[in-house]
């Protein structure tokens, strides 16, 4: 590569300075940090000395300054409860979606040519609708009045209690998720030849040993990146939680999002939270991986 | 060499013809393959060569007419279940497994237990002249190397029949030539039958104990490559096998035919009286000679030297003649084209000649049986 040619990447690596690693340390200096009150003469206050001080003399007359502290972090294992229980919902909706996702995008890579791109584009198009509007339309469904209960009513059934439960949000990952498994699981397999599956044939193996032997070590690779795709938003989400979960099931994405936007200000939890969740994202990205390889160190060992 | 006596596959009558159009791959073949035989299906591209091997292989199944395997009929045998295993055109090797594990797949798949399943891979790589190779990974391998490896994890099954759908199209033609001579000596040592699909003539007729020449879904001849090459039965299978020079005649009567503007006497006979035919000399079984009043006389028009032989193209009453010669000849030379009666090949015209499989010569006795 030529030198003038390197600037093309200029523009992208201004962008990833400014949006990914300068945030990324702000979060890392938020999270170790916690302000404390100061008066005037820059003595540090307790927080009960800082609010008579404020009732006494007014805002100005405490200044806050920034310190490094690990009370954040600590306060975190509170909060992990939430952290376990978002990733267990998390991780049940992935689980439904590799088993839902799995046959189809293997069923699909055998079908022709034009009925691959019809079933693609329909797995595609909820996609292409509004977030908000998908969840919300889940949430008539799901409503004490909504269409399913009111459907079930008709037959003597019901009301069942659907919205506001772990299962509502389960299925508002599954269905929102979905296409993240299917797709990256299809184009693996579409790249599994047909001679290949019939070389196993070829040599003894019937449909499910050609499945187990052959087409699911083939996919790993596909197998990986959808459950990274689907469990890395699925642990984080706030918005499913909070529309079909209601307020009992809060999950860790809900909790960021109050530091931040909510009652309970302090951004420097939130940063914190989010600091642990993205560690967290990134040990279970790595036991994915050995996964995907996973195949290949077992050769050696089977020897 | 072994010679071939049972039967161990036939096909009767069958046809077939993909879903999306009407024209058939395979019109009506029949076919006997014998155990222990080489026997190489040759055509060019879309003669339904291929299918022929994979309706045997069970990854296509005929509209019409019977598989027989060993007298039985296994039309609806799915693959895993037949007693033939395949080469793959791409050799279509489990890219997640090494060298070993491929070859090692059939024999786990049939709960051989693992002792026994190191022996015979260990086994089978010697054969192929893999030793050492176990644990490489497939894609580490040249295209020659993946061949054989295609072919150890066939053969380590003990296959009856070796299905191999042209397996050397993806080497360089040094080592095309060098894994024809092994496969042909893989096969004699393991005495099985090998079926062959090829479009190179010259591999077929290298390796094959029996040619089986086809175009357009259709059997044109089989023989051995000796008849297949010195006696093809029509234009088609004398083209395909070798250049030749195909004129159109009349044969007047029973060994007189008359081509080029003359009559010569010929071996052949059972035509009817005067009937239109197509005359077939091959370019090496031509002479140049001065030219005279006895032969054919024509102006040499190109002259290509071609290593073995120089290419000398003979322009004759505006008929080219195509002739292999080890003299040279000058461009614009009149030169006279001499050949036998028994170079003079006559074949029907039109119509294919009736297919009638050539007798196996059976001297031995029992001797081979499993």
């Amino acid at each position: 590569m030529n030198n003038k040619s390197r600037w093309a990447a200029g523009p992208y690596l201004l962008w990833m300075i400014v949006f990914v690693i300068v945030p990324l340390v702000l979060i890392g200096v938020f999270a170790f940090t916690t302000d404390v009150p100061y008066d005037q003469n820059g003595k540090a206050l307790t927080a009960e000395e800082a609010n008579f001080l404020i009732l006494a003399k007014g805002d100005d007359a405490v200044s806050y300054r920034s310190r490094f502290s690990l009370e954040n972090i600590f306060e975190v294992s509170r909060y992990l409860p939430v952290l376990f229980n978002s990733a267990w919902l998390a991780l049940i909706a992935t689980a439904i979606c590799l088993v839902i996702g799995y046959p189809l995008a293997y069923f699909m890579s055998r079908f022709r040519a034009s009925s691959q791109r019809l079933v693609q584009m329909l797995i595609m198009l909820p996609m292409w609708m509004n977030f908000l509007l998908r969840t919300y339309a889940w949430m008539t469904l799901l409503e004490k009045n909504g269409w399913i209960n009111r459907a079930l009513s008709l037959v003597g059934l019901g009301p069942f209690e659907m919205i506001n439960t772990q299962g509502a949000v389960v299925l508002g990952m599954v269905y929102n998720y979905l296409p993240f498994m299917i797709l990256p699981l299809y184009s693996v397999m579409t790249k599994i030849e047909n001679h290949t599956i019939e070389a196993a044939q070829d040599l003894g193996a019937g449909s499910v040993r050609v499945f187990t032997k052959v087409v699911i070590p083939l996919s790993m690779p596909g197998i990986a990146s959808g459950i990274t795709m689907v469990f890395v938003p699925a642990v984080s989400t706030f918005i499913i939680s909070r529309m079909l979960g209601g307020g009992a099931n809060m999950l860790i994405g809900d909790l960021i999002d109050l530091q931040f936007l909510g009652n309970s200000y302090n951004p420097n939890l939130g940063a914190a939270i989010s600091l642990v969740l993205m560690v967290f994202i990134l040990l279970c990205m790595s036991i994915t991986n050995q996964l995907d390889n996973g195949d290949e160190e077992m050769e050696g060992k089977m020897l | 060499m072994s010679k071939p006596k049972n039967k161990i596959i036939e096909l009767k009558n069958v046809s077939m013809s993909f879903k999306d159009s009407d024209t058939p791959v395979l019109n009506n073949i029949s076919l006997d393959i014998y155990d222990k035989e080489f026997i190489t299906l040759l055509g060019p591209s879309g003669c339904g060569k291929t299918t022929t091997l994979r309706i045997i292989g069970g990854f296509a199944t005929p509209d019409k007419g019977d598989l027989l395997f060993n007298g039985k009929r296994i039309n609806d045998l799915p693959p895993y279940k037949r007693q033939v295993n395949t080469v793959f055109q791409k050799y279509a090797l489990f890219p997640h497994l090494n060298v070993y594990d491929n070859v090692a797949f059939g024999l786990r798949i049939a709960k051989v237990p693992e002792k026994e399943v190191k022996q015979r891979v260990e086994a089978m790589l010697d054969v192929v002249d893999l030793h050492g190779f176990d644990k490489r990974s497939i894609n580490a391998l040249s295209g020659g190397q993946q061949q054989r490896v295609a072919i150890a994890r066939a053969l380590v099954n003990n296959p009856k029949v070796l299905l191999l759908d042209e397996p050397l199209g993806a080497l360089d033609l040094k080592l095309r030539k060098e894994m024809q001579i092994e496969l042909k000596k893989i096969q004699q040592r393991l005495s099985i039958t090998f079926i062959y699909v090829t479009h190179d003539q010259e591999e077929a007729l290298t390796m094959s104990d029996t040619v089986v020449v086809m175009n357009k879904g259709e059997i044109q001849q089989i023989g051995t490559p000796q008849d297949i090459y010195n006696e093809p039965k029509n234009a088609f299978v004398a083209n395909f096998i070798g250049e030749s020079n195909i004129l159109p005649g009349i044969m007047h009567k029973d060994y007189l035919v008359e081509f080029a503007g003359n009559n010569f006497d010929c071996v052949d006979k059972g035509f009817e009286e005067m009937e239109p035919v197509d005359v077939v000399i091959r370019p090496e079984d031509i002479t140049l000679v001065p030219a005279s009043d006895e032969v054919l006389n024509g102006v040499v028009e190109t002259v290509t030297f071609k290593g073995v032989h120089y290419e000398i193209v003979v322009n004759a009453y505006s008929d080219y003649w195509i002739i292999h010669s080890t003299k040279s000849a000058n461009v614009g030379d009149v030169v006279g084209i001499s050949f036998t009666p028994e170079d003079i090949h006559v074949m029907k015209k039109s119509e294919m000649p009736k297919i009638t499989r050539y007798t196996i010569p059976s001297n031995e006795e029992e001797g081979d049986d499993e």
